[in-house]
C-alpha cells in the first residue's frame, strides 16, 4: 500500500457560539471604566446605585440617568486578606473594601490596595486606582484598585 | 386521633414524618453521590414506614457546579431507582427549597407522599471558585472574592454596628461544636473554650477560622406526608405550619449586611412569633451570622438555638438547609419539642433565606 502523501486536517474549537451584550447599563459602566470615570445610576427617588443596574434594588423600578460618582469615597466595610489565593486581584497582602463613592447610595466591591490592615478603617477616605489608559479594555480590572485617598 | 395544628400557607396541611442524613465528613472518598445518598434515601423510607411505589412526587435539591458535570441530578435518580418512573423535580439550590416545591405540590391535592431530598459533595472542587460565579458576572464575579472574604465583608459590618463581638463570633462556634459533640451525624465535635479560639490568628480579619464553616461532603432526605395519612404512618408528625422564602438584591453594596431583610420578612410570613419556639435550627454557615438571623426570626431569648450543632459543625452544601429543617422536625417526631423553627439560607452572604415553622398536634 502507497504511503499517504497527504493528510487532511481541519481545526477544531471547543467554544461557545454566542455573544452576549451588556446592555445599555452594564455596558455604559464598562465603558465608562475604560474611559476612566465611575458612573451609576438614578433609582426610585432619586438614589444613584453604584455599580448601575438597570432596576432598582429595592423597589424593582426601572431606573434612569446616569449620573458620575467619584473617584473618591469611603469604605463601609473591609476584611483584610493576609494571603491572597491565585484567582484574586491583588497578589500581595490586600483589603476587600465596600467602597461608597461620592455621589451614591450604594456601596461596590473592589481590593484596596492599603499596604497593611493597621492603614485601613471603616470610613476611611480612598479613591480610585486605574490602569495606565492604553492598558484599559472595558471591564472591572481597569480599575486597579482602591487607594487611601492621601496616598494618591 | 390528635387535632392538625391551623397552618398560616396552603390549605391543605402538610408534616415532616421522616428524617435522614448521612455521616457529614470532609471528604466522601469511598462513595458517589449516588451511593451517598442510597442508604439516607432507603433509612427515610424506613422510617417512614413506606417504599418508592407510595411516592407521588420527588424533589431534590444539589448544584451540578460541585460535581462540575451537566445534569448530575439526573444519575443520583439511581438512588431511588427510576422504575417505574415518578414524577420529579429538581432545584438547583439546597434542598430546603425543594422541600418548599414539594410543599407546594402537595397542596394540588392528587397525591398524599413527597420524597425530598438535598446532597452536595463539597471535596470535588474549589469552593472559592466556584461560589464566585454566583455573582454579579461583570462587576463582582470577575474579582473572584472567596466565600470567606465576603463573610469577612458582613461580619465587619455586624462588628462596626455594635450587633455583635469577635468574642461573641467566638462563643457561637465554641458552642456549637460542643452541641455537635451529641450529634454523631455532625463533623466537628469539640469541646473548645473561647480563649483558645480566640488565640488563633485572622484565617480573613475580621474570621478566625473557628467561624468559618467546615468544608463538607453529605446528603438529607425529608418524607412529607398531607393531611391525615400522617397519623397512619408515626405518632407525632411535625406539621408545617409556616413557610415562606425570600430573596434580597445580590448588589452586595446595597445591602445592610448586618440585618437580613429577607429572613425577618420570611419569619413574619410563616409565623415565628405567633407562638413560643421550643428550639430554632439556624442555617448560619458563618459564626459572624447567627446573630444577624436570630434576630431577624425575632426568636425569644429562651429558644435553644441549633442542637445539632447547626453548619458550624457540618456544612454539607445543597443539604445543610434541608438538615436544619429535618433536625428541627425531628424533635418534635421524637417529642422533645412541641413548636420549632427552622432556616435554610442561599446566595453570598445571606442573600435568600427560608423560614419553616413545624408544630406537633
Amino acid at each position: 500500500m502507497a504511503e499517504p502523501t497527504q493528510v487532511f486536517t481541519s481545526p477544531h474549537v471547543l467554544e461557545y457560539p454566542y455573544s452576549r451584550s451588556t446592555g445599555p447599563v452594564i455596558g455604559s459602566f464598562l465603558t465608562a471604566l475604560r474611559d476612566g470615570v465611575l458612573i451609576g445610576i438614578r433609582g426610585t427617588g432619586g438614589i444613584v446605585i453604584v455599580p448601575p443596574t438597570e432596576y432598582d434594588p429595592y423597589t424593582s423600578e426601572e431606573t434612569s440617568g446616569i449620573v458620575e460618582v467619584g473617584p473618591g469615597g469611603v469604605v463601609t466595610s473591609w476584611a483584610w486578606v493576609a494571603d491572597p489565593l491565585p484567582q484574586h486581584p491583588l497578589q500581595h497582602p490586600f483589603a476587600w473594601a465596600l467602597v461608597q463613592l461620592d455621589g451614591a447610595d450604594t456601596a461596590m466591591l473592589h481590593a484596596l490596595d492599603a499596604g497593611s490592615p493597621e492603614a485601613v478603617s471603616t470610613g476611611m477616605r480612598v479613591t480610585a486606582s486605574w490602569k495606565p489608559a492604553e492598558e484599559r479594555v472595558g471591564n472591572i480590572f481597569d480599575l486597579r484598585a482602591f487607594v487611601p485617598e492621601e496616598a494618591k | 386521633m390528635s387535632q392538625i395544628p391551623a397552618a398560616k400557607q396552603g390549605h391543605r396541611p402538610v408534616a415532616v414524618v421522616a428524617f435522614a442524613q448521612s455521616h457529614v465528613v470532609r471528604a466522601e472518598t469511598n462513595s458517589n453521590e449516588v451511593e451517598m445518598l442510597m442508604p439516607v434515601v432507603h433509612e427515610v423510607f424506613a422510617k417512614a414506614g413506606i417504599t418508592k411505589d407510595d411516592v407521588g412526587f420527588i424533589c431534590s435539591g444539589s448544584t451540578d457546579y460541585l460535581i462540575g458535570g451537566p445534569f448530575s441530578f439526573v444519575t443520583a435518580l439511581d438512588a431511588i431507582g427510576v422504575w417505574p418512573p415518578k414524577s420529579e423535580s429538581h432545584v438547583e439550590m439546597d434542598g430546603a427549597w425543594a422541600l418548599y416545591e414539594a410543599f407546594v405540590r402537595l397542596q394540588e391535592g392528587d397525591i398524599d407522599i413527597a420524597l425530598v431530598y438535598g446532597f452536595g459533595k463539597s471535596s470535588l472542587g474549589d469552593l472559592d471558585k466556584i461560589f464566585a460565579l454566583q455573582l454579579d458576572p461583570y462587576t463582582m464575579a470577575p474579582l473572584n472574592p472567596d466565600l470567606v472574604s465576603l463573610a469577612a465583608l458582613q461580619a465587619r459590618v455586624v462588628i462596626d454596628q455594635g450587633i455583635a463581638t469577635e468574642e461573641d463570633f467566638a462563643a457561637v462556634a465554641a458552642r456549637s461544636r460542643r452541641s455537635a459533640l451529641s450529634n454523631e451525624f455532625a463533623q466537628v465535635r469539640r469541646d473548645d473554650s473561647v480563649e483558645d479560639l480566640m488565640a488563633e490568628p485572622y484565617a480573613v480579619s475580621p474570621l478566625r477560622r473557628h467561624c468559618l464553616p467546615p468544608i463538607s461532603d453529605g446528603a438529607s432526605a425529608i418524607v412529607l406526608v398531607a393531611g391525615d395519612r400522617a397519623f397512619d404512618l408515626v405518632e407525632r408528625p411535625a406539621w408545617i405550619t409556616g413557610i415562606d422564602h425570600r430573596i434580597e438584591t445580590h448588589a452586595i453594596g446595597a445591602r445592610n449586611l448586618a440585618v437580613s431583610t429577607s429572613t425577618a420578612k420570611a419569619a413574619e410570613m410563616a409565623g415565628v412569633g405567633e407562638g413560643p419556639v421550643d428550639l430554632a435550627e439556624v442555617h448560619a454557615p458563618f459564626a459572624s451570622q447567627e446573630a444577624i438571623l436570630t434576630t431577624a426570626l425575632g426568636l425569644p431569648s429562651s429558644t435553644v438555638i441549633n442542637p445539632s450543632g447547626g453548619a458550624l459543625a457540618a456544612n454539607a452544601l445543597m443539604s445543610g438547609g434541608l438538615t436544619r429543617i429535618g433536625e428541627a422536625a425531628q424533635a418534635i417526631l421524637d417529642g422533645r419539642a412541641k413548636r420549632v423553627v427552622a432556616h435554610a439560607t442561599s446566595g453570598p452572604v445571606l442573600q435568600q433565606n427560608l423560614v419553616c415553622v413545624l408544630e406537633g398536634a
